[in-house]
């Protein structure tokens, strides 16, 4: 029964990995870059949403709603300033480009907001706390629920947006070929910085609810932008269903392992992602997606 | 009048007068580094260590990515695991120089093994792959009290020796290393597969139709490189004399070594030298100041990916016309040819082939 | 009324020059055929005049303004299009999502996604197909189409037969007359003489980023063409050498 419950609490953790990997999902499908500053991003918007949570003393749901355009202007320049230029010249570039980016966030936070580990649990109140009871083995947290709730619409949103939307399609189109975007009168960079600023937008919303789940610290990023990677490869790259079944599979992955041993959580979700990577499924699915 | 120009007798070689002068200079630097511990006091002998550890990252790392287009986030797992195969191999009594060395061999042998996993992906899912592959061998290693676990352990068997000579035999040790992998690298591109591996570089799929048997000269590559970081691990374990899973298996060591290449000058020979050297005098100069030192390497970082993406060899390269090394194909003119003036009198030509016949790199 | 002016146009790959200096004029209603041999630049030109590669001299006016300096999605707002060598539709969207990405931010005009299924009925079944999935002949068609969804003031059409069947390239030409006979100004880059001196109303012969002929279509016979088209040097009335001392 244990175990029911371990998949049950994964599917929940895995909810909030999905939310975390969406925007790294979406800025890859997209510019093709690996953004390693997404984890910071993430924590910066925690520590966004915690400054305004315990200065305004609201709960972190309140506070949340002015750091997202907030955090979406961020990105949007973050896009243009930085990114847009090392786009041009060559896959490894922005590598750099957002290794430096990390590094400046992390130390940055750690300068303003001292290496304290904070949390935001208790401004959220009973929320963060609470849960069901459905039977003594089985238990379904309130933020739990919440969390899946969360990530749900975030991606179903961005799905429908992409598939249904024009500025779906002009994105989709981007992605495909920016040069033929530009081409038919898209303006590619535009669409590469609105994407971004929905894509850390939405780090802040990960970062939120990191923060009331557990705790962090300036160094939090690395960790989360790991367990974002494993979520996307997982669930096959592009596709932002795929993502939510790869941070759920991520989740069940760790809660599982962590039945056998706390210690075991995280290795478990690592040893998980590495099989699935050998598996001829995942080729086949690595491959088409690669030409897409 | 057709104002095509005349074909030009040309001869394809390797040196110019000044890579041959070059290659003279850096062959007798290197016999006078060996000369060092005998001169120098022992500080500078571990921190010329030091900086030689960090330019046979930035060798490997290069190797993989400029050479490779091989963009591995994960290279720390054979630093991790090199360094604690020695301790492995001298917690059974085998000596330490030669546990290094069996180390590093081993790490070459982990390499190949895990290529099997990761050489199948392509792009940002190879560089997570690698760098999943690091995170869980920190764990395992973690998990396993034989290695001291979390808290970290370290390295018996070089107490029998002195500060001063252990100082010197790692010295030795390392540059030994340093010069080893070098040559393999410059073997790897003087003959026929450094066409071919700029050629991956390039254009995977187009050298490929080619011919060019990309799958093979990956593996070299991935192995080699994992024999480089691996032997790297060991000789920073034996530098320091001690090791913790979460620093030996950080991707911080991946950070460095992204900096340094891209710094130096991605896929040049010369490059990752200059970034190893400029990484480690901003690293003398400035670590003590702690975050603010960070924050500035990342605003370097992030200058450079905007303003010279190229690197500064390349740079340098460019402005000055240089190549030391005789790793590129140069094409020279066996005479002197006349320019093929215009046919018709007062016509303003301006038709010289316009083709950059600079070395191609 | 010129629509396209292009005035000492250069463009260089690295430090190899693709155009050297090109000049011409395209009226309202014309048609323009750009012939000449792979790697004359012609690709590199039209994707120059469209915005797509930078220009390092010379300028390029659309309806007398100057367009030199704006970005390609720019240029097609103000009804410069450009139909790219390889059709290159968006591969993973069905045909009319191609079209309604395209007529997003265009000028207003007759052209929507009814008009040009209209004008290309072959598309009329393939709507909801993804691009990836349609022939050759199929993609050029959709990318025409995708093309006049800007409601364009000049059309640029790069390398239309390359790659099809002879079948295939009928029914786009016969879709392509039509567009011109309907009154579209248009540049058409061709590989195919026969092809491209049947719909043009004049001819432009580029050799190694060069113009080496100017002529009518109905004043100049196809030998004179091939000659230049080869660089041979041929009556002294094409000579090449002469008109560049003319315009240096």
């Amino acid at each position: 029964m244990t175990l029911l419950n371990a998949v049950l609490q994964g599917v929940f953790l895995g909810s909030l990995y999905a939310l975390l990997a969406c925007g790294l999902s979406l800025i890859f499908g997209v510019m093709r870059i690996i953004n390693l500053a997404h984890g910071d991003l993430a924590v910066l918007g925690a520590y966004l949403v915690w400054t305004i949570s315990t200065k305004l003393d609201v709960s972190p749901f309140l506070a949340i709603l002015p750091v997202l355009p907030v955090m979406f202007g961020l990105g949007y320049l973050l896009q243009r300033s930085i990114l847009a230029r090392s786009l041009r010249s060559g896959p490894l570039v922005p590598l750099l480009a957002t290794f430096g980016v990390s590094i400046v966030l992390q130390n940055g936070l750690l300068q303003v907001f001292s290496p304290d580990v904070r949390s935001l649990g208790s401004s959220a109140g009973e929320i963060s706390t609470g849960s069901w009871e459905i039977t003594s083995q089985l238990s379904v947290p309130y933020i739990g629920l919440v969390m899946m709730l969360v990530a749900l619409v975030v991606l179903g949103g961005l799905q429908y947006t992409l598939q249904h939307t024009a500025f779906g399609r002009d994105m989709r189109a981007t992605a495909q070929d920016p040069d033929t975007a530009s081409l038919v009168g898209i303006p590619a960079s535009t669409i590469y910085a609105k994407a971004t600023g929905i894509a850390v937008a939405t780090a802040a919303v990960a970062g939120a609810f990191l923060a009331i789940r557990a705790s962090f610290d300036p160094g939090s990023g690395p960790p989360q932008l790991i367990f974002a990677f494993e979520a996307v490869v997982i669930g096959g790259l592009g596709s932002l269903w795929g993502t939510l079944v790869g941070g759920v599979v991520l989740g069940i992955a760790q809660t599982v392992g962590a039945t056998i041993d706390p210690q075991y959580a995280i290795l478990t979700g690592h040893l998980v992602f590495l099989l699935i990577l050998c598996t001829p499924r995942s080729r086949a699915l690595l491959s088409r997606r690669s030409t897409s | 009048m057709s104002d095509i120009e005349q074909p030009v007798a040309t001869k394809v070689g390797r040196s110019t007068p000044t890579s041959r002068v070059a290659s003279l200079v850096l062959v007798g630097l290197l016999l006078s580094l060996f000369v060092v511990p005998v001169i120098f006091t022992t500080n500078v002998v571990q921190q010329l260590t030091s900086l030689f550890i960090l330019m046979m990252l930035a060798v490997m790392w290069n190797a993989l990515a400029g050479y490779g287009g091989l963009v591995s986030v994960g290279q720390q797992a054979f630093i991790g695991f090199g360094a604690y195969a020695t301790i492995y191999l001298t917690q059974r009594s085998v000596g330490p120089f030669l546990a290094i060395g069996i180390a590093a061999v081993a790490s070459a042998v982990l390499a190949a093994g895990v290529s099997v996993i990761v050489l199948r992906l392509k792009g940002g899912q190879f560089a997570v792959g690698t760098w999943v592959v690091a995170e869980t061998l920190a764990l395992l290693v973690v998990l396993n009290q034989g290695l001291g676990g979390g808290t970290g352990i370290s390295l018996q068997g070089l107490n029998v020796y002195s500060p001063e000579i252990r100082r010197a035999y790692i010295y030795w040790v390392t540059l030994g290393f340093l010069v080893l992998l070098l040559l393999l690298v410059f073997l790897l591109l003087r003959f026929k597969t450094g066409a071919a591996l700029q050629a991956i570089r390039d254009d995977e799929e187009a050298a490929a139709s080619l011919g060019v048997r990309v799958r093979p000269l990956k593996f070299v590559l991935y192995v080699l490189a994992g024999f480089g970081c691996g032997a790297a691990g060991a000789l920073t374990l034996a530098n320091t004399l001690f090791i913790q899973p979460q620093s030996i298996f950080s991707v911080q060591f991946s950070a460095y070594m992204i900096f340094m290449v891209l710094v130096g000058g991605l896929g040049t020979f010369e490059g990752p030298i200059l970034g190893s050297v400029i990484f480690f005098v901003i690293q003398q100069q400035f670590a003590d100041q702690g975050a603010w030192y960070l924050i500035g390497l990342g605003a370097v970082a992030i200058v450079f990916a905007l303003f010279l993406p190229k690197g500064l060899w390349n740079l340098l390269a460019e402005r000055l016309h240089l190549q030391l090394l005789p790793v590129g194909y140069r094409l020279r003119e066996l005479r002197a040819h006349s320019r093929d003036s215009s046919s018709s009198p007062g016509s303003h030509e301006r038709s010289r082939t316009e083709t950059d016949d600079e070395a191609v790199k | 009324m010129t629509l396209l002016e292009v005035k000492e146009l250069e463009a260089r790959h690295g430090l190899l020059k693709a155009v050297r200096g090109i000049s011409f004029a395209v009226g309202e209603g014309e048609t323009l055929a750009l012939v000449g041999a792979n790697g004359a630049g012609k690709t590199t030109m039209l994707r120059t005049i469209a915005g797509a590669h930078p220009a390092s001299e010379g300028q390029v006016l659309l309806a007398g303004e100057d367009v030199t300096r704006l970005p390609a999605h720019r240029r097609v707002a103000q009804g410069l299009a450009l139909v790219p060598e390889g059709r290159k539709l968006f591969p993973e969207m069905t045909v009319l999502e191609n079209l309604m990405v395209a007529g997003r931010r265009s000028r207003t005009g007759a052209w929507n996604v009814e008009t040009v299924l209209e004008a290309f009925p072959m598309l009329k079944p393939l709507r909801d197909k993804r691009a990836s999935e349609l022939s050759g002949g199929q993609q050029q068609a959709a990318s025409i189409g995708r093309a006049m969804m800007t409601n364009p003031q000049v059309l640029l059409i790069d390398e239309l037969s390359l790659g099809l069947s002879p079948v295939a390239v009928d029914a786009v030409y016969e879709s392509v007359t039509a567009l011109i006979e309907g009154g579209a100004t248009v540049v058409l880059v061709e590989q195919d003489l026969q092809r491209a001196m049947s719909v043009s109303d004049r001819v432009l012969c580029v050799l190694e980023g060069r113009v080496v002929l100017e002529a009518k279509t109905g004043d100049v016979t196809r030998k004179q063409i091939t000659d230049a088209y080869f660089g041979v040097a041929s009556t002294p009335s094409n000579d090449p050498a002469r008109s560049d001392s003319e315009t240096s």
